[in-house]
């Protein structure tokens, strides 16, 4: 006798139980430690709080445990989080060009003031597995040097000097800063909120709408005018004091492209800009940010925007991960009621296309 | 009920500039109903600009359009809200592309892009408007048992002539046609030329057309406008200029027509 | 570490009175599809935040909340929002949907008639409804400022050209107060009638595309169509297995290995109703077949 099917709140309980037993794995292998997460699988990490949008290395690292090392599952957790917390207000705009530099790179020059600082990088190794990495093996420490304490402007700003690039908008300081997270998004969008959208996108998605770019879908002669990656000061303007308080500093990668140059009848052509940011170490992310960011310049800098990169709302609608995957996710979820409707109305049309053909037939046979 | 004292179309002083660069100027005139006007010239004449201009696609530097409506007031088209001015697009106005697939849903299947105009303004009867559709059909040379295939299985003189029965179905009164024959092999350029000046005839419309080749100019217009560099430098009934061009360059183009 | 303190049913008082407002003003203006602020909620976008917080924003202490899903109050999604609702508001749950206040659904309408102390909040997917025909918002937006839906039309007549019927039999849009076209959220055709003079409010939720929209009591909400291919409601053949009605939406469900099916109620708390009330169906074994 069919029974109504039910348990379904019995189920969920029995499942999450199984979840945290396969989460966990053999009990005797000793339990992650957040700070293993957060000291050796840093660049981890810095994508969960970067695309996460918040920065805090141990609930990014905590997310990740919980997530059973699924990042966008552990993004979600983190911006799940994020949204219950209250807003105080925007810092002052960092100043990256104070930025207590690690490792600084620039492709379009051989050396720049402030010289060329490989710092710690994956670029020139040589992608062997390393077994030795199987043991927890002695490191040798690294070598030192003196700090250099001369000036390191950023390349773009010695371009700038010059006249050979584009200014920055000079932003209007009596304009509230937009923000993505509490106004829905309306098309056409300010660069601010586009960046923003940007900032926590998808890192994949991002990476592949950037090399689109560079394989001729919205070609912009890219050079990486500079990457730079270390500490900045992060500053709250406290009213009562009247003056900017410092709350910490955060660890930031930031990569300046350098693109086509354009002039106009009245400007002088010069190169254009693209610009990404990202927390931590995160070199992919930015530069895919960046060669994006100048795609979604198409219109603005008059150009023929026709490829997917230069397509401001296909970029922004899809960029966002959380989302993404929850709507994915979502055909999981039972839909049985409208495919019953799909049903009723294909055998309809199957029996009413049955009906033409065997009338077709008995008309061809009552021909002969 | 037609007036045909009263002007359709006024266009006072159109200009049209880009930085230092001036793609029109200065351009007046007048269309009545039922007129065809010939703007003719090569490319980078201007001749594309005035047509946007006109039918308030792009806006201009300087200068006015203003439009006779069904009700019989003359308004700057300028001044209308975007709400009426995309009715006036689908209801009393053609537009017929150069390139077919512009001014068609290539996906969508011929009856219902002939009928979607109709169902626009709120046809909500499908026999009726599939009724409807199947007439301009008929009208525009298309066998009609290909209406439910879409436009993406057509030729291009069909796919043309299917663009100018969805843009006649409301009956406008003006229809704006850009190098409507660009593209098409000469037989079938001489068919729709002449399908659509039957059309023309027939419906008494008023038409603006955009041309490079003087024979389609000839063959449609009643008047037509020289444009060189932005300007109109010669402008007349067709037959008398195109038989007797005073200004150089007109004499010029006209001469460059290979005989057939 | 920073561990969190949730506010009653988990929003906090700055976002409700955000999507209060937006609620308002998708009231004052029936079927228009207002934008809002969605909020990260703790279940993923795509699996009802926006209905979540719909429900979040209205519910008060003393109501009573029946959440179902294709119809069933115990579908896993069903189960695992009304207990989110319990732990973090600590309302009165309920499967009876005349004693609910406020019901929260996906995908269908309750077969029992709701009254004007009710609130019908429905997860919406995709509130637009034309994205399937016109993919881009800018453009979506000034369709529905300008009341142009020709576009709308022109799916249905092609529909009919292809198939000889309109081949849409959920999320079948419906035009309300004889001015918004609106995407009722893949409920069943079946279902649309149900919209129409209801004496309850419907609200609907989109979280992840960050919409809100609204029904008003008794508003005339209307399905489109074309005078000689009027809106046809969906028929089932034969009533259901179980108690035997023949106005509801039935699940078709396979029983055997041998192609053997059985039709019943998808509304589970209607059809236990009738079953205590003393109806009763043919049960498993009689032959059944969809028109």
């Amino acid at each position: 006798m069919y029974v109504a099917v039910k348990g379904g709140e019995r189920a969920i309980e029995n499942a999450h139980q199984l979840l945290a037993h396969e989460r966990r794995g053999d009990p005797a292998v000793p339990d992650l430690a957040l700070a293993q997460i957060s000291e050796q699988l840093t660049l981890a990490v810095d994508r969960v709080m970067t695309e996460g949008s918040l920065y805090d290395r141990e609930l990014a690292a905590l997310a990740i445990k919980q997530a059973r090392g699924d990042m966008i599952e552990a993004i979600f957790l983190l911006r799940a989080f994020r949204a219950t917390l209250p807003r105080f207000g925007a810092t002052e705009p960092l100043d990256t060009a104070n930025m207590d530099v690690r490792r600084r790179i620039s492709s379009t020059f051989k050396d720049v003031p402030g010289g060329q600082i490989l710092g710690p990088t994956f670029d020139y190794t040589h992608r062997l597995l390393d077994p030795s990495l199987t043991a927890d093996t002695a490191i040798p420490a690294p070598v030192l040097g003196t700090v250099d304490v001369s000036p390191m402007p950023r390349v773009t700003d010695i371009l700038g000097a010059d006249g050979l690039i584009e200014t920055s908008p000079k932003e209007n300081p009596d304009l509230p800063v937009g923000d993505l997270t509490r106004e829905p998004l309306s098309f056409p969008a300010d660069r601010d909120l586009r960046l923003q959208n940007l900032a926590r996108g998808d890192e994949g998605f991002l990476l592949a709408l950037g090399y689109s770019t560079q394989r001729g879908f919205g070609r912009s002669h890219p050079f990486a005018g500079e990457i730079r990656f270390g500490e900045v000061e992060v500053e709250f303007m406290a009213e009562e004091a009247g003056f900017a308080v410092p709350l910490g500093s955060v660890t930031l990668t930031e990569c300046q492209m350098v693109n086509q140059f354009k002039g106009s009848a009245t400007e002088a052509p010069c190169f254009t800009r693209g610009y990404g940011l990202a927390f931590g170490q995160s070199e992919r992310k930015t530069m895919s940010m960046a060669l994006v960011d100048r795609a979604l310049r198409a219109r603005e800098l008059g150009e023929d925007a026709r490829s997917p990169a230069q397509d401001e709302e296909f970029v922004m609608s899809h960029s966002d991960n959380v989302q993404a995957t929850g709507f994915v996710e979502h055909l999981k979820l039972p839909h049985y009621v409208d495919f019953q409707s799909e049903l009723g109305l294909l055998r309809k049309l199957r029996k009413e296309f049955e009906a033409t053909k065997d009338s077709a037939a008995a008309l061809a046979e009552a021909a002969e | 009920m037609r007036d045909d004292d009263q002007p359709l179309l006024i266009c006072e002083g159109l200009s049209k500039s880009y930085g230092r660069q001036l793609a029109c100027q200065n351009i007046s005139f007048q269309l009545y109903p039922g007129e065809v006007l010939a703007i003719v010239g090569e490319s980078g004449s201007g001749k594309s600009t005035l047509l946007q201009m006109l039918s308030t696609q792009l806006a201009p530097s300087k200068g006015r359009v203003s439009y006779r409506m069904r009700d019989g007031v003359t308004r700057d088209l300028a001044m209308l809200g975007e709400a009426e001015r995309r009715f006036l697009f689908r209801t009393d106005w053609g537009y017929v592309h150069q390139d077919p697939a512009m001014g068609l849903r290539m996906a969508v299947s011929a009856g219902a892009n002939v009928g979607e105009r109709l169902m626009a303004v709120g046809w909500g009867h499908y026999g009726r408007i599939r009724d409807t559709s199947t007439s301009w059909l008929e009208r525009v040379e298309i066998s009609t048992d290909r209406i439910d295939d879409a436009p993406k299985t057509y030729s291009g003189g069909m796919r043309q002539r299917l663009q100018i029965a969805r843009n006649l179905v409301t009956k406008p009164r003006l229809v704006f046609m850009d190098e409507p024959t660009g593209g098409l092999d000469v037989s079938v350029q001489a068919r729709l030329l002449d399908l659509v000046r039957g059309l023309v005839n027939e419906l008494g419309l008023a038409v603006i057309i955009v041309t490079h080749d003087l024979a389609v100019a000839r063959l449609l217009s009643h008047r037509v406008m020289v444009m060189k560099g932005g300007e109109v430098i010669e402008t007349g009934l067709t037959d008398q200029v195109l038989d007797d061009p005073h200004e150089p360059y007109t004499q010029l183009l006209v001469s460059s027509i290979l005989p057939a | 570490m920073n561990a969190p303190v949730y506010n009653f049913a988990y929003l906090d008082e700055q976002t409700k009175r955000m999507i209060r407002r937006a609620i308002l003003k998708a009231i004052a203006i029936p079927g228009y599809q207002v934008p809002f602020a969605s909020r990260e909620m703790p279940m993923p976008y795509g699996w009802g935040t926006g209905g979540v917080q719909v429900t979040a924003a209205i519910l008060g202490s003393d109501d009573t909340l029946k959440v179902i899903d294709q119809g069933s109050d115990d579908t896993t999604n069903a189960i695992s929002i009304r207990k989110f609702f319990e732990k973090t508001a600590g309302v009165k749950t309920t499967t009876v949907t005349s004693d609910a206040t406020v019901i929260q659904t996906r995908h269908r309408i309750p077969e029992t008639a709701l009254n004007d102390n009710q609130v019908l909040v429905y997860q919406v997917p995709i509130p637009e409804p034309f994205r399937f025909l016109e993919p881009r918002e800018t453009e979506t937006r000034r369709m529905h400022a300008l009341g142009e839906y020709g576009l709308m039309h022109v799916k249905l007549y092609e529909d009919i050209a292809r198939h000889g019927h309109i081949a849409t039999t959920y999320a079948y849009p419906v035009k309300v107060n004889d001015r918004y076209v609106m995407d009722p959220s893949p409920t069943p055709k079946f279902d649309n009638p149900k919209m129409d003079d209801c004496a309850a409010l419907q609200l609907f939720g989109a979280g992840r595309e960050k919409r809100i929209y609204a029904i008003p009591p008794h508003t005339r909400v209307t399905s489109l169509d074309f005078e000689d291919h009027p809106f046809e409601t969906y028929r089932f053949d034969a009533p259901c297995a179980l108690c035997g009605s023949n106005t509801s939406y039935l699940d078709e469900v396979v029983v055997n290995d041998k192609g053997g099916r059985m039709f019943v109620c998808s509304d589970t708390d209607y059809c236990e109703t009738r079953r205590a009330d003393g109806h009763q169906g043919a049960g498993f074994g009689a032959d059944y077949q969809v028109t």
